[in-house]
């Protein structure tokens, strides 16, 4: 058996349809099983609510008098894209205020609008003979725009992993505070009623699909920017119009210590046409699983700590190296409900009917890295290679020579074998000559805990942990600990005027 | 009831929380404090009928005492029900109810402010 589209649009209009949400389907189909349920559901509401940065809209102001061809745009005192001809930007959610930082950005623009407050437009222009004006300032409200259209590049995840943090400290990251020591774990994502989730090969949604985006009727453009569903990352660009948009779904946040981002309110309505339909609406938490990564590792490819399912995440703790580490959520559960019912009422009532794709999106892609053509400098292009060294076994007044002698202020210090197990500093040495107590020997007042470079690493990387630890230089080591050299705030001179290169 | 007691450290050192639990026998718990060279605040939970005594007692020891009747606040019309928040808390201040809408257990809160920043929308605010 199955139902055509015609049949079940033919339902929603005579108010007969069934519509139920992805949540209650599962049970649904437990209880009457799949041939019953397809004979008894004909919509499957989906729903999310949650961060998506890849996020923005499109405004067009109209002509002013006399007119002028918008160079640099302003929006509050947020940038928005000035190359769309004159009198058109794009914003981006995640573009920040000019004057307060990560206090305001592009998503607060969006929201300030939709909640019928004024926005301040700023524009210049260096004038041309057809348009004349050199600068504009006015303010604005959501109804005095030609168009409002929303344009998301990458939303709806299919479903996002999630993050723990092994350091010391915490990390502010834009899966949220990861407190040290896997203190927690946060996750994002609506699980069981994910869109892509309840149609993982993408037979349904596609471009043209009708959707719930931020409490207004949009559409789904087509895939979205770094679509990867072979691995279960599907995403979608989406589309909708700001004017009819509500607070209520649409909400901008800020992720302390990463930036502006916007929390989006998307649902997609499934036509329950056959079995497969109803297999994969039945998806339930239990059955989406999720890789836990560990975001000490500043690199594209985090190492996973473990792989839990989302109804474990969601349970509010979950077992990592044999202890209870409490998890939660970034996005919201709660409106995410709220999507999937509000759009059940809306098909309910006949104000949405369904449609297949008029072109449909690829559900074995997989996305690729950033090629790089090349290399930025590493740790290796710029260190010191001539590095003093010390015994640790010697005493305090040879490592204070050694210091002048090498006019440097560290000193790694060396074993026997050759191996770092600590440094000294210029500091160290003060301290010791200031206070003489029963130091003598390096051992006696190095630091053990040092801070370490690979050659391999990307300045990039060093010159955050020289940040993070406020220090001023780096061993550098090999796999043995052995020492190849020093990282030292002097050596990032080099990076200036790209001599690294020679 | 929670208490926050502020003292300058600056006359001969007293050991202000240590005289007031031996003068007044009120077990006192301290449930946050930083305290430097030159002064020093502490948060104290004290039973609800000895409050008066202890803030007295501290008081005429020279601390400053702050009666703090609320805990952190949730501004419902910015929250979004995330629940960044729970994971965060040392103290479980935050949970869902079965409706997933965020709840808090306000008596537990001792004011940290680790929250606060951890939520995405803004929605804590420590009471001044």
């Amino acid at each position: 058996m199955h139902k055509t589209i015609s049949q079940i649009n033919e339902r929603i209009r005579d108010g007969s349809a069934r519509v139920v949400t992805a949540e209650e389907m599962p049970a649904i189909v437990a209880e009457l099983g799949e041939k019953g349920a397809l004979k008894e559901v004909d919509v499957v509401t989906t729903g999310t609510f949650g961060a998506m940065c890849s996020s923005g809209a499109f405004f067009n102001f109209g002509h002013a008098e006399p007119p002028i061809r918008m160079e640099r745009i302003w929006l509050n005192n947020v940038e928005a894209y000035g190359g769309l001809a004159a009198v058109d930007t794009y914003i981006g959610a995640t573009q920040q205020s000019d004057t307060r930082e990560d206090e305001y950005g592009g998503a607060h623009v969006l929201e300030d609008l939709v909640a019928g407050k004024s926005i301040e437009l700023r524009a210049s222009s260096r004038g041309t003979d057809c348009y004349p004006r050199r600068t504009i300032t006015t303010e604005l409200l959501l109804e005095n725009l030609n168009q409002a259209i929303m344009c998301n590049p990458r939303n709806a995840y299919q479903r996002y992993n999630a993050a723990t943090n092994t350091t010391d400290r915490t990390l502010h990251t834009y899966m949220g505070t990861l407190l040290p020591g896997c203190g927690n774990v946060s996750f994002s994502g609506a699980g069981l009623l994910n869109p892509i989730s309840n149609d993982p090969h993408l037979r349904l949604i596609g471009s043209g699909v009708p959707i719930f985006l931020c409490g207004a009727q949009g559409m789904v453009i087509g895939e979205g920017t770094q679509h990867s569903p072979a691995g279960g990352f599907g995403t979608l660009m989406v589309t909708g119009d700001l004017k009819h948009m509500s607070q209520d779904y649409m909400r901008a946040a800020t992720m302390t210590g990463y930036g502006v981002t916007l929390y989006v309110g998307l649902g997609i309505p499934l036509p329950v046409l056959d079995i497969d339909v109803v297999r994969s609406t039945a998806v339930r938490d239990e059955d989406i699983s999720v890789d836990i990564l560990d975001y000490a590792v500043p690199s594209r490819n985090r190492p996973v700590v473990s792989k839990v399912s989302y109804a474990e995440l969601r349970s509010g703790s979950i077992e990592l190296n044999g202890e209870e580490v409490k998890t939660s959520s970034l996005s919201s559960f709660r409106r995410a409900r709220q999507v999937a019912a509000e759009l059940k009422g809306w098909v309910e009532q006949g104000k949405m009917q369904m449609a297949l794709p008029t072109r449909t999106i690829e559900a074995k892609k997989v996305s690729r890295p950033m090629h790089q053509s090349t290399q930025g400098p590493r740790v290796l292009d710029i260190m010191d290679r001539q590095v003093v060294s010390i015994h640790e076994d010697e005493e305090i007044k040879t490592a204070a020579k050694k210091l002048l002698k090498g006019e440097t202020n560290h000193l790694p210090v060396i074993n026997g074998a050759g191996v770092l197990v600590g440094i000294v500093t210029t500091f160290d040495i003060s301290k010791a000559v200031a206070n003489p107590g029963k130091a003598h020997l390096v051992k006696d007042i190095m630091k053990t805990k040092v801070i370490t470079a690979k050659p391999e690493e990307a300045v990039d990387i060093a010159v955050q942990k020289l940040e993070q630890y406020n220090i001023s230089a780096l061993p550098v080591v090999d796999a043995d600990y052995r020492v190849l050299g020093i990282l030292t705030a002097m050596n990032l001179g080099k990076l200036f005027g790209g001599r690294w290169l020679k | 009831m929670k208490l926050l007691v502020n003292f300058s450290r600056g006359k001969g050192r007293k050991p202000i929380i240590a005289q007031v639990v031996r003068d007044t026998g009120v077990l006192i718990n301290v449930e946050r404090a930083v305290i430097d060279s030159s002064e020093g605040e502490a948060l104290i939970d004290v039973p609800d009928d000895q409050c008066k005594l202890v803030s007295d007692t501290m008081i005429s020891l020279g601390a400053r005492v702050h009666i703090l009747e609320y805990g952190i606040s949730l501004d419902e019309s910015e929250c979004v029900d995330c629940g960044a928040c729970i994971s965060i808390c040392p103290r479980d201040v935050f949970s869902f109810d079965p409706d997933w809408k965020l709840c808090l257990d306000e008596k537990r809160c001792v004011l940290c402010g680790k929250c606060v920043d951890a939520c995405p929308s803004h929605a804590l605010i420590i009471p001044v």
